[in-house]
This record gives structure tokens, C-alpha cells and sequence, in this order.
């Protein structure tokens, strides 16, 4: 669990808007019906989802707390697959001289060589099993506040679209232009004035 | 609101700013939690890394990084005179008693390795919720003093005595090097 490991990396987001009806029953929902799938596909090369903290290889809300005091803490996890370069190198030597066996000629053609290729990736594809990636998110619902523990530009990515999808909510990353637009008191001529700002040179 | 990509990209200067007027403030001694306004006393070092860029001009940079304990003030103050700014700094943090330390980035403002205070409570299941709940609330004060400090930061700049007197004063603490 990134949240209590000893060092965190940790990207923050606002979320605007509230959920309609009982906020605990919508979340669990969302967070059951959003899970990552508790038997891998084969022909999936990533599958992402919600896991809870607790039992990242069992999806199980029901079974598992996404509740600690008035935050929201679960898990997502991203399983993929990767073949190493060097395993398609080998599968590829084997399929080209099998290829030239059958055909009897001594050498293949380029579209045959990525034919050959496609066929060794999906089939490797489908042998290798997917690597899980899990990061923490915590979420203080009552203040907006979102926290997912990595600064991962691919998990973030990952992150937001099923965030988006799950809770239709969306949740806007912090950073220097959504601090002021979110989380300022800023009156609007303030705000116009701090986007109106040019570096700063401190050169003479 | 702007567009999100546009507008981090467009702004991403305001987070190197705001990195380099914290390091003012840390040299100079200022008092940040009079600036923070919470009961709590709240110090800023420098810790072991800084990192400043210097655009060339011809759409090449320049990327200093400054390592080491005691991360090397004149390197880093000679390259803010060449019209570099600061895109990274380690921190140690002080609050009360409790020490943190992360590192910050001035484009996005995230947190990388951020090393909170040691917590008596263990991983056991009758324990896990009281150290989950400890551990986010020592994540949230640093992220209060970063936002505090940052707000803080826009309010100076936006201000009418900025140029006479806010800049001033990072200009001449960077001129004493």
C-alpha cells in the first residue's frame, strides 16, 4: 500500500461537483462495477481497474473496506502485458525457418516477415502473463480533494479516464493555472491579473 | 477555464517562479509560518538537490542540477543572474517537531519522495485504519504549506507594490552572490 510505504511521489487533483444520492452506496457501486476483472483475459494486452487497498489481487469491495474515517481510499490497478524484445527474436527465427522448410525456398519475404511477425506477437501475446501495476488513491470527498500516489504520466492518464467513467465526476489535475482557477479565493480581477503574469527575469 | 494542456503549458512558469521565490525566502531567513498564519512552527531548508534550466534562445535549454548536501548556493544564484529559474528543489520541511522532506516541481507542483515522520502505529488490521488516517494527514500538511505558500506567492505577484518591492528584493539578495 503506497500510502503507508515510507516515501510517496503523489499527484493531486480538484474534483468539481458532488455525487447525487447516498455518496457511500454510489461509490461503492461505481467501484464494484468498474473493479479490474478478477481473472485476467488473455487477449487483453492492458486491463485496468479498481481494487481495494487491502486485496489488491482480490477485487473484492464487498469483502474490503474503501472507507477509512471520512476519506475514500482505494486502489487502481493496471495489468500489462509486455513481451521482451528478445523472446519476439527468438520466436521470430524459429517461425522464419519453419517458413522456409514448408516453401522449400531459402529465403521469406518482407510482408511474410511481418505477417510472421503479427502472428508471433499474438501468440505470445496470449501466453504471457499481464505484470500488475497498483497505485493508492485517496479521495477527501467532502473538500474535492483527490490524491493518486504516483506522478506516472501513463497511470494519470489511466487514472482519469476511469475516474471520469466510474463517478462521472470529473477530476482536474493542480498545477500553477488550476491552483488559482480552484483553489484560490482570488477575485476575478485578481485572477485576470495573475494570467495576465510573464516570467520573472532576474537578470540584468 | 483553458484548456488543460494549454493551459499547464502556458503557465508552467508561474510553479518555476514560485520555486525560486521559495528559495529567497529560505535564504533569506524569512518567517514562513507568519506567512502560513497557523499556529504551527513551520521551517524551510534547502535539502539536497536543486535544479534550474536557462532558455538559450535557439529552443535549446541549459539544465543545471545542483546535488549534494548543502546543495551549492553560488552555482545556482550565478545561473539565476544568466536568466536561468529554478524547475525542481528538494525540501526539508519542519513542522513543530516533525520533519519532511520531498521534492517539489515547479511545472505540475508534484511531490516526489516525500519522507514523512515516523509513526509508532504498525500494519496489523486493528491498526491499519489509525495509520492510514496518520499518514494522509501528514501527506496534507505538506501539501497545505505548498498551496498556503504558493496562493501566497499570487497574491504578492499580483499585487501593485510587486515590481518596487517584491522583486526588488529577490534582486538584491540574488546580487549579494
Amino acid at each position: 500500500m503506497a500510502l503507508i510505504s515510507s516515501t510517496h511521489s503523489v499527484s493531486r487533483y480538484h474534483v468539481d461537483g458532488k455525487i447525487e444520492g447516498s455518496v457511500l452506496e454510489e461509490v461503492r457501486n461505481a467501484l464494484i462495477k468498474n473493479a479490474i476483472p478478477k481473472i485476467e483475459s488473455e487477449y487483453d494486452e492492458i486491463s485496468a481497474g479498481w481494487t481495494p487497498v487491502e486485496s489488491p489481487y482480490n477485487p473484492d469491495f464487498e469483502a474490503f473496506s474503501f472507507q477509512f474515517g471520512t476519506y475514500f481510499l482505494f486502489s487502481l490497478r493496471i495489468d500489462k502485458k509486455s513481451i521482451p524484445q528478445k523472446l519476439i527474436q527468438k520466436y521470430m527465427a524459429l517461425e522464419i525457418e519453419k517458413k522456409k522448410e514448408k516453401s522449400g525456398r531459402d529465403f521469406i519475404s518482407k510482408n511474410e516477415k511481418s505477417e510472421l511477425k503479427e502472428h508471433v506477437t499474438d501468440i505470445l501475446m496470449h501466453k504471457i502473463p499481464a505484470i500488475p501495476n497498483i497505485y493508492d488513491v485517496l479521495w477527501d470527498y467532502e473538500a474535492g480533494n483527490l490524491y493518486l500516489y504516483t506522478t506516472q504520466k501513463a497511470a494519470n492518464e489511466f487514472f482519469e479516464t476511469i475516474f471520469l467513467k466510474s463517478f462521472n465526476l470529473k477530476p482536474v489535475r493542480l498545477f500553477p493555472y488550476t491552483m488559482i482557477e480552484k483553489k484560490s479565493d482570488f477575485s476575478s480581477t485578481k485572477k485576470d491579473r495573475a494570467l495576465s503574469l510573464a516570467p520573472v527575469k532576474y537578470s540584468r | 477555464m483553458l484548456d488543460i494542456a494549454t493551459a499547464y503549458n502556458k503557465y508552467k512558469f508561474l510553479g518555476n517562479d514560485y520555486l525560486t521565490w521559495i528559495w529567497f525566502l529560505i535564504e533569506t531567513g524569512a518567517d514562513i509560518s507568519g506567512l502560513l498564519k497557523t499556529g504551527d512552527v513551520v521551517t524551510l531548508e534547502v535539502g539536497n538537490s536543486i535544479v534550474l534550466e536557462n532558455n538559450l534562445g535557439d529552443k535549446s535549454k541549459e539544465k543545471i542540477s545542483i546535488k549534494g548536501d548543502q546543495a551549492g548556493l553560488e552555482e545556482g544564484t550565478t545561473a539565476l543572474k544568466k536568466g536561468a529559474f529554478v524547475t525542481q528543489i528538494n525540501l526539508i520541511c519542519k513542522i513543530n517537531e516533525d520533519e519532511y522532506t520531498f521534492t517539489i516541481k515547479g511545472e505540475s507542483l508534484n511531490v516526489t519522495g516525500l519522507k514523512t515522520p515516523k509513526t509508532d502505529l504498525s500494519k496489523n488490521d486493528d491498526e491499519i485504519e489509525g495509520l492510514v488516517l496518520e499518514k494522509a494527514s501528514f501527506c496534507f500538511k505538506i501539501f497545505e504549506v505548498i498551496d498556503t505558500l504558493f496562493l501566497n506567492y499570487m497574491d504578492q505577484r499580483t499585487s501593485d507594490d510587486w515590481t518596487v518591492k517584491g522583486l526588488q528584493d529577490i534582486k538584491k539578495w540574488i546580487e549579494t552572490y
